[in-house]
């Protein structure tokens, strides 16, 4: 799948932004006034940043507003929801903090909820496209919460839940990493069954429809890269596991070792999120020999 | 509007023949001129005349090689099969249900798969989640555009009765293509479908397609044991008589 910026941007800056919120809500930190307004400012910007984001892949941004509409069977609507009720509840528990130091603590735990609610809606809309196997799996779904809190509680300085959630979000990669290089195969989707011309014999390519690019080819037949792979996969683990640890596990709890293990995890992310598109295959490339 | 019918009146679908598909791709012109003058917008070309030119259509042909396996039935020869692919209009069409908008949707009176084009906003996930490869975004408009089984033809009261069928259908000349009515086991494309022994593709993707493929034929082969056909013998006859005389007479001149 192509890994379009737009789309990396807003899955890893809103699940960074929503880990935040999550961890503000419990009041890990407690955060009052003039701590609570910065804490909130970054939450939301992450969070916001990554929405808009979102809106510069669409090829008619015009009828953005009508996504709400189909919260029935769409995760994408359900997400866009979500994310707008996470963000107006965290809103308001935010605006009590920093105007009237008032805690309405009930309000806390329920964006906590929303927040990790619409990480979980981001990853079925990837989990529920069977047609890219490797997408198609739950573990997709641990990967996108164990990232989203990691960096969350990076960022709320909770230097225990951190270290433990960025092992724990590595393991959660690496099993993803194994479980998704054996779907294409567990879904049984080959050139055989896309054209039903199994039961003569072994089929290949001779000629694409056209001798040109397409819009199927750019979207879902990406291999650029590809052969980077497992480079991808060695950066990731330093720089999103094994830099933030030692970091974590040396400082203790200074701003500056934070910061520096937010950048980390941050760089980390983002090429765990590039190398979650560029290494999905679509069925579809079988029909032009591609996988 | 994205939740999919129970059941649909009528299945209306395409039964394509790879036997007879000769691989023309006048099937994708007549798609790509009648789509592009008549509903929603026009499928763009970019870069028309340029070095790189890529544009959107709703039906494509490809052609694959298949080889045999060296015992099998129609002996070892690989054979070349015209394959032309558009959207299969599935009973459980994933593209429907992920659509946030509510622009794709699935009508419940004769099952054919739309694109309301007012209502979408381009996101690309319909096209994601189709393993067909039956959804292309235009780039030019932005919206996303698949086959509609021509309905604005095939209800069209202005056109003779005759022209009442998809573009594509209409204009193959090799007769690969037949529209009907799958929900009627009288139809033509279901007494085809049964005939020849139609197949869904990728059937463990369960999307439930309506349209339906006819395996190429068996080919004739050479090296089978029953082949009967003999050799031609030679039909030359030495001539007798008057016609022999002539000959050797002629011959010694």
């Amino acid at each position: 799948m192509h890994p379009a910026p737009s789309v990396i941007i807003f899955t890893v800056l809103t699940g960074l932004g929503f880990g935040f919120i999550t961890w503000l809500g419990i009041g890990m930190p407690e955060v009052m006034g003039k701590s609570a307004f910065i804490t909130y400012f970054g939450a939301f910007a992450l969070s916001v940043i990554g929405l808009i984001s979102s809106t510069f892949h669409l090829g008619n941004p015009k009828n953005a507003y009508k996504s709400f509409s189909q919260w029935r069977t769409s995760w994408l609507s359900r997400e866009g929801w979500l994310a707008v009720a996470t963000l107006l509840v965290t809103g308001l528990f935010a605006f009590l903090l920093i105007f009237f130091d008032k805690n309405l603590q009930i309000l806390g735990y329920i964006s906590s909820v929303l927040a990790v609610l619409t990480v979980i809606a981001t990853s079925m809309i990837y989990i529920q496209i069977k047609a890219v196997p490797r997408w198609s799996h739950r573990s997709v779904m641990f990967y996108f919460i164990t990232v989203s809190l990691a960096g969350g509680a990076i960022l709320a300085g909770q230097h225990k839940p951190a270290l433990v959630l960025t092992i724990l979000a590595v393991i959660v990669q690496i099993v993803t990493w194994k479980i998704g290089d054996g779907r294409f195969k567990e879904s049984g989707s080959t050139m055989e069954t896309a054209t039903g011309l199994g039961s003569i014999g072994k089929v290949r390519l001779f000629e694409s429809p056209h001798t040109g690019d397409n819009y199927l080819l750019k979207e879902m037949a990406y291999v650029v890269g590809r052969r980077h792979a497992n480079k991808l996969r060695a950066l990731t683990l330093l720089f999103m596991g094994v830099i933030p640890a030692v970091l974590l596990l040396l400082s203790n709890g200074n701003t500056v070792a934070l910061v520096l293990t937010a950048i980390s995890h941050l760089i980390g992310a983002f090429a765990s999120r590039w190398l979650f598109f560029a290494e999905a295959e679509h069925v579809v490339g079988l029909y032009y020999g591609k996988r | 509007m994205t939740q999919l019918p129970q059941s649909t009146a009528k299945k209306l679908g395409l039964v394509i023949d790879l036997d007879t598909c000769v691989g023309c791709h006048a099937c994708v012109t007549s798609c790509k001129g009648w789509n592009t003058e008549n509903y929603g917008v026009p499928l763009s070309d970019d870069d028309a005349y340029g070095a790189n030119p890529i544009g959107t259509f709703l039906n494509r042909v490809h052609s694959f090689e298949v080889q045999p396996e060296a015992t099998g039935g129609c002996g070892s020869s690989a054979q070349t099969v015209h394959f032309p692919k558009s959207c299969l209009h599935c009973d459980d069409a994933p593209c429907v249900t992920v659509c946030p908008t509510g622009a794709s949707y699935k009508r419940q009176e004769d099952g054919i798969v739309l694109v309301d084009e007012d209502a979408c906003m381009g996101c690309g996930l319909c096209a994601w989640a189709c393993p067909y490869g039956a959804r292309e975004l235009d780039s030019d408009s932005g919206v996303m555009k698949k086959c509609t089984l021509c309905v604005d033809r095939i209800y069209n009261e202005n056109l003779p009765e005759e022209d009442r069928q998809p573009a594509c259908v209409r204009t193959c000349p090799a007769g690969a293509r037949h529209f009907g009515d799958f929900a009627d086991p009288e139809s033509n494309v279901s007494k085809l479908v049964e005939e020849r022994g139609g197949f869904e593709l990728m059937p463990e993707q369960g999307t439930k397609p309506v349209n339906r493929y006819l395996p190429p034929r068996k080919k004739d082969s050479w090296d089978s044991a029953n082949n009967n056909v003999l050799p031609l013998n030679a039909i030359s006859q030495e001539p007798k008589g008057f016609l022999k005389w002539l000959d050797s007479a002629l011959g010694k001149v």
